[in-house]
């Protein structure tokens, strides 16, 4: 186990500095087909990008009658402001509460399975309940919502918060526990032996040896499960129907039902619900990137 | 408890650690193992949404298989699967091979790149209904006629933005998969081609592409298997239409249970939706000889 350990860690650092070399080797050449695509793909995702936002800050009088690609002269907030005067938030205060109430949870009761079934590899129900959280990654869980309305109904939670929150606290757990317990494993085994030695329980062991130990990896579940409800629409579709609970993807859609054809409205309403995730993108797309791919690009 | 216990008795004698996974394993089993045998036992019923659940045997099932609507959901849910992949593979390994290196501008273009990857597939689909509508959208306003087309109320059209919508919305998620296959094939295999005079297409076909298999076989598991989950972004584009020409089966489902008040049936359109997921994820994984989940486990 030690010399698998370490050997591994030196292959690591190894295919690590090959990797830097052979980027800069690759630099030096050029790859034209890849560079045509590259650009064309940014004009493709730009355009949409770019003509949502300044159309959110034209004048409605003025949108029909403007370039579309032009920014308007007179750039205004009023789209904003009626946006933000159709309750915006306290749909984002429900989406808020909703990401944080299901994220945490998820994310605790994951990293306590995958401790589990990492540490207990060698009983027989835990490799189970491992076999049944990976089956949870084959099926399509939208499937499921008809029985979870059921549900919802007979434990009178319709229309309320907590309705969202339990199943996409469920529907997460088998992709977290996942990338989990692939970063527990790389716990050097030694660790965990010195913790028990010195007579820790496992208890302890789980929240001051491995939590810390794999960090990186509760942050990468965190924000990919954060994205995922944050951006949730079947749920809060099926399981709320009063406008106070709402959440801003629902609201989003209900809100272009109401003024579709106030095109710039509709459009700041876009990047508003938008805009928290993009600041988090700004400040931290390293980390965003990484905690979206970690499960399947390892 | 004895039976958990069995293998190594001395070592610990009350292991707390199969209680460490009964939070997860309750609210897993009550919001997704439950729900999935009840999907199945609902396709047995009659229920309007709201009153009584009445046990009434084959009916549901007879209704939907004898329904010409469900072939075509079926046929509608196989196409979009198969041309969003067709679609997005190659131009997803042609965008993870040009990000994989490490010029300057690919970093600023990478910016850009994966702001779809944030957004909701509401906001998406709500941002691409007002863009391409006939009168008040993009092409309308450009006056050229051949983008001021009524792009969601022809069916060919409709299916068409779908895919683009969908391809707009993932080919980042699934470059950036490729983006880190391509990162780590050896070098020398490039620099062993070289020696051989292999040029730069042939390195691509011969080196690149062979070395990954795996990727494209845990990127297309999560393209195909995610096709079937496409229910935002084609309900607010499109509500299935125009008539039902882009109605997917998890389309199919949400308007039959919640539109028609038809839980029964809607029942077992989910339960074929299942099946089909796992049928899917059980044959990529045949055809790989492993899949996204148990290739992370195999080290184990």
């Amino acid at each position: 186990m030690t010399t698998t350990l370490t050997e591994s860690r030196q292959s690591q650092k190894a295919t690590h500095r090959e990797r830097q070399r052979r980027s800069r080797q690759k630099a030096r050449r050029h790859n034209w087909v890849g560079g045509l695509a590259g650009w064309l793909w940014l004009v493709i995702v730009a355009v949409p990008l770019y003509w949502t936002l300044i159309t959110s800050l034209k004048a409605q009088s003025r949108y029909y009658a403007s370039n579309p690609l032009v920014p308007s002269s007179d750039p205004t907030l009023d789209n904003y402001r009626l946006v933000i005067e159709s309750d915006f938030l306290r749909y984002f205060v429900n989406s808020v509460v909703v990401t944080a109430g299901a994220v945490v949870p998820a994310v605790v009761f994951s990293f306590m399975a995958a401790y589990a079934i990492v540490r207990g590899w060698r009983m027989r129900v835990l490799r189970a309940v491992n076999g049944l959280f990976l089956m949870g990654l084959a099926i399509p869980l939208q499937a499921t919502v008809i029985p979870v309305y059921l549900i919802i109904i007979k434990l009178h939670l319709y229309d309320n918060l907590l309705a969202l929150i339990l199943p996409s606290i469920a529907f997460a757990i088998p992709l977290s526990v996942l990338v989990l317990t692939n970063f527990i494993r790389d716990v050097p085994k030694e660790l965990f032996d010195s913790m028990r030695v010195d007579g820790a329980t496992e208890w302890t062991t789980l929240w001051r040896l491995a939590a810390p130990l794999t960090r990186p990896a509760i942050l990468t579940v965190t924000i990919f499960n954060s994205l995922t409800i944050w951006n949730g629409f079947l749920l809060p579709l099926i399981l709320t129907q009063s406008p106070e609970r709402r959440t801003l993807p629902l609201a989003l859609w209900t809100f272009q039902g109401q003024y579709g054809v106030n095109v710039p409205a509709v459009l700041a309403a876009v990047v508003l619900t938008t805009l928290p995730v993009l600041v988090l993108y700004a400040f931290g797309r390293r980390q965003l990137l990484s905690g979206l791919t970690a499960g399947f690009s390892r | 408890m004895s039976s958990l216990t069995g293998h190594r008795p001395r070592r610990e004698p009350r292991s707390i650690l199969p209680w460490l996974a009964v939070p997860a394993l309750v609210v897993f089993v009550g919001f997704a193992v439950v729900p999935l045998v009840g999907v199945f036992a609902l396709s047995f019923t009659t229920w309007d949404g709201i009153g009584t659940i009445h046990p009434s045997g084959l009916t549901s099932w007879r209704a939907v298989l004898t329904d010409p609507g469900l072939p075509h959901a079926l046929w509608v849910t196989f196409l979009v699967m198969a041309v969003s992949w067709a679609v997005q593979t190659p131009l997803s390994i042609l965008l993870g091979t040009f990000m994989a290196g490490r010029q300057r501008y690919r970093a600023v273009l990478g910016v850009v790149y994966f702001v779809p990857l944030m957004l909701s597939s509401a906001a998406i689909a709500i941002a691409y209904k007002a863009l391409l509508d006939p009168n008040f959208g993009l092409g309308a306003g450009l006056k050229i006629h051949a983008l001021s087309q009524d792009w969601l109320g022809r069916p060919g059209l409709a299916f068409g933005v779908v895919i683009f919508v969908v391809s707009w919305q993932f080919v980042p998620f699934h470059s950036l998969i490729y983006q880190g296959g391509v990162q780590q094939i050896p070098k020398s295999l490039y620099e062993a081609a070289q020696l051989d005079g292999a040029g730069r297409i042939r390195q691509f076909f011969s080196i690149t592409l062979p070395q990954l298999k795996y990727t494209i076989i845990t990127s297309s598991t999560l393209m195909v298997v995610g096709s079937l989950t496409f229910f935002d972004l084609i309900f607010i584009l499109t509500e299935g239409g125009p008539g039902d020409a882009t109605r997917v089966l998890a389309l199919d489902m949400y308007k039959r249970a919640f539109q028609a008040s038809l839980m029964g049936p809607a029942s077992a359109i989910a339960v074929i939706l299942v099946l089909v997921g796992l049928a899917l994820a059980l044959l990529l994984r045949r055809l790989g000889g492993r899949d996204a989940g148990a290739s992370q486990l195999e080290g184990a």
